[in-house]
């Protein structure tokens, strides 16, 4: 695939983001935020809502302008040359920003024209997308009739229009049906193999880990972690393991055995007290093997495994020590937007 | 998902033209771009009525239905009975008037609704001039405005209107109408912009609209008010306009309501284009 180096003193870095600060009022939205996405990955914005990832996303995209620091986009400062950077990215927010009256061709040839294609262009660049995202049958339909998951998928097609190099995700999955859910991240791993730039933000750790390489994780303005995902994962813990016994007076003696054999992780296994069950920290798919293995080599009944990712709340407590205030609930398919909407009444 | 349309993402695929020459260097718009994004969002908001065929009443129904009301109901009180006829040639130019206000309101609502939903934002993070998205609107909005004027003058050509100038001054009286309704637009823009949501646009608009259309000469002669009222029609824009078309297509003194007409339309225009334009700034 042929790159563009616009700025080839930008390195291999399509967004760097120094000391980036917008406040509204008394509400400190970006308080001096740090952050690289190199080309060609997905970076993984994670936090709870009000942390301040729209707003991020909306000064890098150039519909707010920081009070202070600098955001430099393929090559493009985005307070001093908007324009060129426009050129550049796709924005896909939280609010499908389709025309919900005009069809879904008509809304893709509209950002095609916009774009500068010819009508020709404008118009096959609408079929070709169309026909990616599986809406070609809904193609004369009115946006507005669109079920949501449609909807989210024009949205997207509608970003791409331009060949974007840097592309923003503004909580894509967040509404959405797993099934939906699921065509937005193949979508996206889609992206990355072309070679596209992305900026995610999300609530949940399984989106992060499906589909960034590095997380930067931000609460109240700040970046308060980041890293590769494996890093992370390693200190906020990865998935655990939930052991159901037969006897949940076997606890004990499994967690035990486990600690012998040096499986249960750095942090130890840990007992549920009213439910009689084992939670094993599990880092590795090998180590899960080993733990299940050896729980039966050495004759314990088990009646249920299960493994789970933590939840925001869990990496947040993981990492600052303490819950952050402003977390929602995290629970994945929640539409808990009160915050974000508030966030935008103040952009 | 097909695999057949996996175009590269980055860089330009090939048989995509490379970007128009005026984009490129500084990121400055040129005029046959500005013009292409003016045209591509002018289909947008004409398309849109399709999609809203509500929206077409006021264009199409309620020429015909005031015109019908006004002349067949009214008019024999206003005008005296048997004198409908007559009653046309008054009505009809007075109704240009208030066609201008009722169509310019559409614009207010359709700004609003743009803000409320992403559409906006989506607008804003593309390489297009911020400014293009208002003139779209006011080009669409002229062109419904001298569609609601093309079927009123039919109906009132039906029902026996009478041009007792020339065809010049009807145009003329049409494009003054025109004028004054597109300088409306900027009162109607900067409420758009200011108000929370579409519905109280509309209210406010509603709240300025009644006493502005009936307080004026456009369906009766001020002479039959009373005086502090008349003092009020005087100086009503709308009055002015209606008195200006009246008098352009009966024939009578035009220079008086003409030059009143046009400067109710530059101070409109001078003091609200620029207050709706900072506000669009400031919300972009």
């Amino acid at each position: 695939m042929t790159r563009i180096d616009k700025n080839p003193g930008s390195g291999s870095h399509a967004v760097e983001v120094r000391g980036l600060v917008k406040h509204y009022g008394e509400t400190k939205a970006l308080d001096g935020v740090d952050l690289d996405v190199r080309e060609g990955t997905v970076l993984g914005v994670l936090g709870p809502n009000g942390a301040g990832k729209t707003t991020l996303v909306r000064c890098l995209s150039t519909l707010v302008v920081p009070d202070a620091g600098t955001a430099v986009v393929a090559g493009y400062d985005v307070v001093r040359q908007p324009r060129q950077l426009r050129r550049t990215i796709g924005l896909t927010g939280q609010y499908a920003s389709v025309d919900e009256r005009l069809s879904g061709w008509e809304n893709l040839y509209m950002i095609g024209r916009l774009l500068d294609l010819s009508r020709k262009d404008a118009r096959r660049r609408a079929d070709e997308m169309l026909e990616r995202f599986s809406l070609t049958d809904a193609a004369k339909k009115v946006a507005g009739m669109y079920s949501g998951g449609m909807r989210r998928r024009l949205d997207l097609a509608a970003s791409l229009i331009g060949r974007p190099a840097v592309i923003y995700l503004d909580e894509p999955t967040t509404g959405l049906d797993p099934r939906t859910r699921n065509e937005v991240w193949d979508e996206v791993h889609r992206l990355v193999a072309e070679g596209a730039t992305v900026l995610l933000t999300t609530q949940y750790m399984e989106e992060a880990e499906q589909l960034a390489s590095e997380l930067t994780v931000i609460d109240r303005g700040k970046v308060i972690a980041n890293g590769k995902v494996d890093e992370l994962k390693a200190r906020v813990g990865g998935r655990t393991l939930r052991i159901r016994p037969a006897r949940a007076a076997d606890v004990p003696d499994m967690a035990r055995a486990l600690s012998e054999a040096g499986l249960d992780g750095p942090a130890g296994s840990q007992a549920v007290p009213d439910d009689g069950a084992l939670l094993v920290p599990i880092l590795s798919d090998e180590q899960l093997t080993a733990v299940v293995g050896l729980l039966g080599a050495r004759g314990y009944g088990i009646t249920d495994v299960s493994t789970y990712l933590p939840s925001l709340d869990e990496v947040f407590l993981a990492i600052t020590g303490h819950r952050s205030a402003s977390a929602g609930d995290g629970t994945h398919g929640g539409t808990n937007d009160t915050n974000d909407k508030a966030e935008e009444v103040a952009a | 998902m097909s695999t057949t349309t996996s175009a590269p993402v980055r860089g330009a695929a090939p048989g995509t033209p490379a970007p128009d020459r005026t984009q490129s260097g500084e990121g400055r718009i040129g005029l046959r771009a500005n013009l292409r994004h003016i045209g591509a969002l002018s289909r947008r908001n004409a398309l849109q009525i399709k999609a809203n065929p509500e929206s077409i009443f006021e264009v199409v129904l309620m020429p015909i239905v005031f015109i019908l009301l006004f002349v067949y109901v009214f008019g024999g009180a206003i005008a005296g009975k048997g004198n409908q006829d007559a009653y046309v040639n008054y009505l009809v130019p007075g109704m240009m008037a208030m066609m201008g206000l009722n169509i310019a309101m559409a614009v207010g609502t359709g700004v609003n609704e743009d803000f409320q939903k992403g559409v906006m934002d989506r607008f804003r993070s593309m390489p297009i001039a911020r400014s293009s998205v208002l003139i779209a609107k006011i080009v669409v909005e002229i062109g419904r405005m001298l569609i609601a004027t093309a079927i009123l003058l039919g109906m009132g050509f039906l029902l026996g209107l009478d041009i007792k100038t020339s065809v010049l001054d009807l145009l003329a009286a049409v494009g003054l109408s025109v004028v004054f309704g597109a300088s409306l637009m900027w009162i109607f823009i900067l409420l758009g912009l200011t108000m929370k949501t579409a519905q109280a646009v509309q209210g406010v608009a509603m709240l300025v609209l009644m006493p502005l259309q009936f307080g004026s000469s456009i369906f009766s002669p001020p002479s039959s008010m009373p005086g502090w009222l008349q003092s009020f029609t005087d100086y009503n824009p709308l009055s002015n306009l209606a008195d200006a078309a009246r008098n352009l297509i009966n024939g009578g003194p035009v220079a008086h309501s003409v030059w009143m007409t046009l400067g109710w339309t530059v101070l409109i225009t001078v003091v609200t284009a620029p207050l709706a334009v900072a506000k669009f700034r400031r919300k972009t």
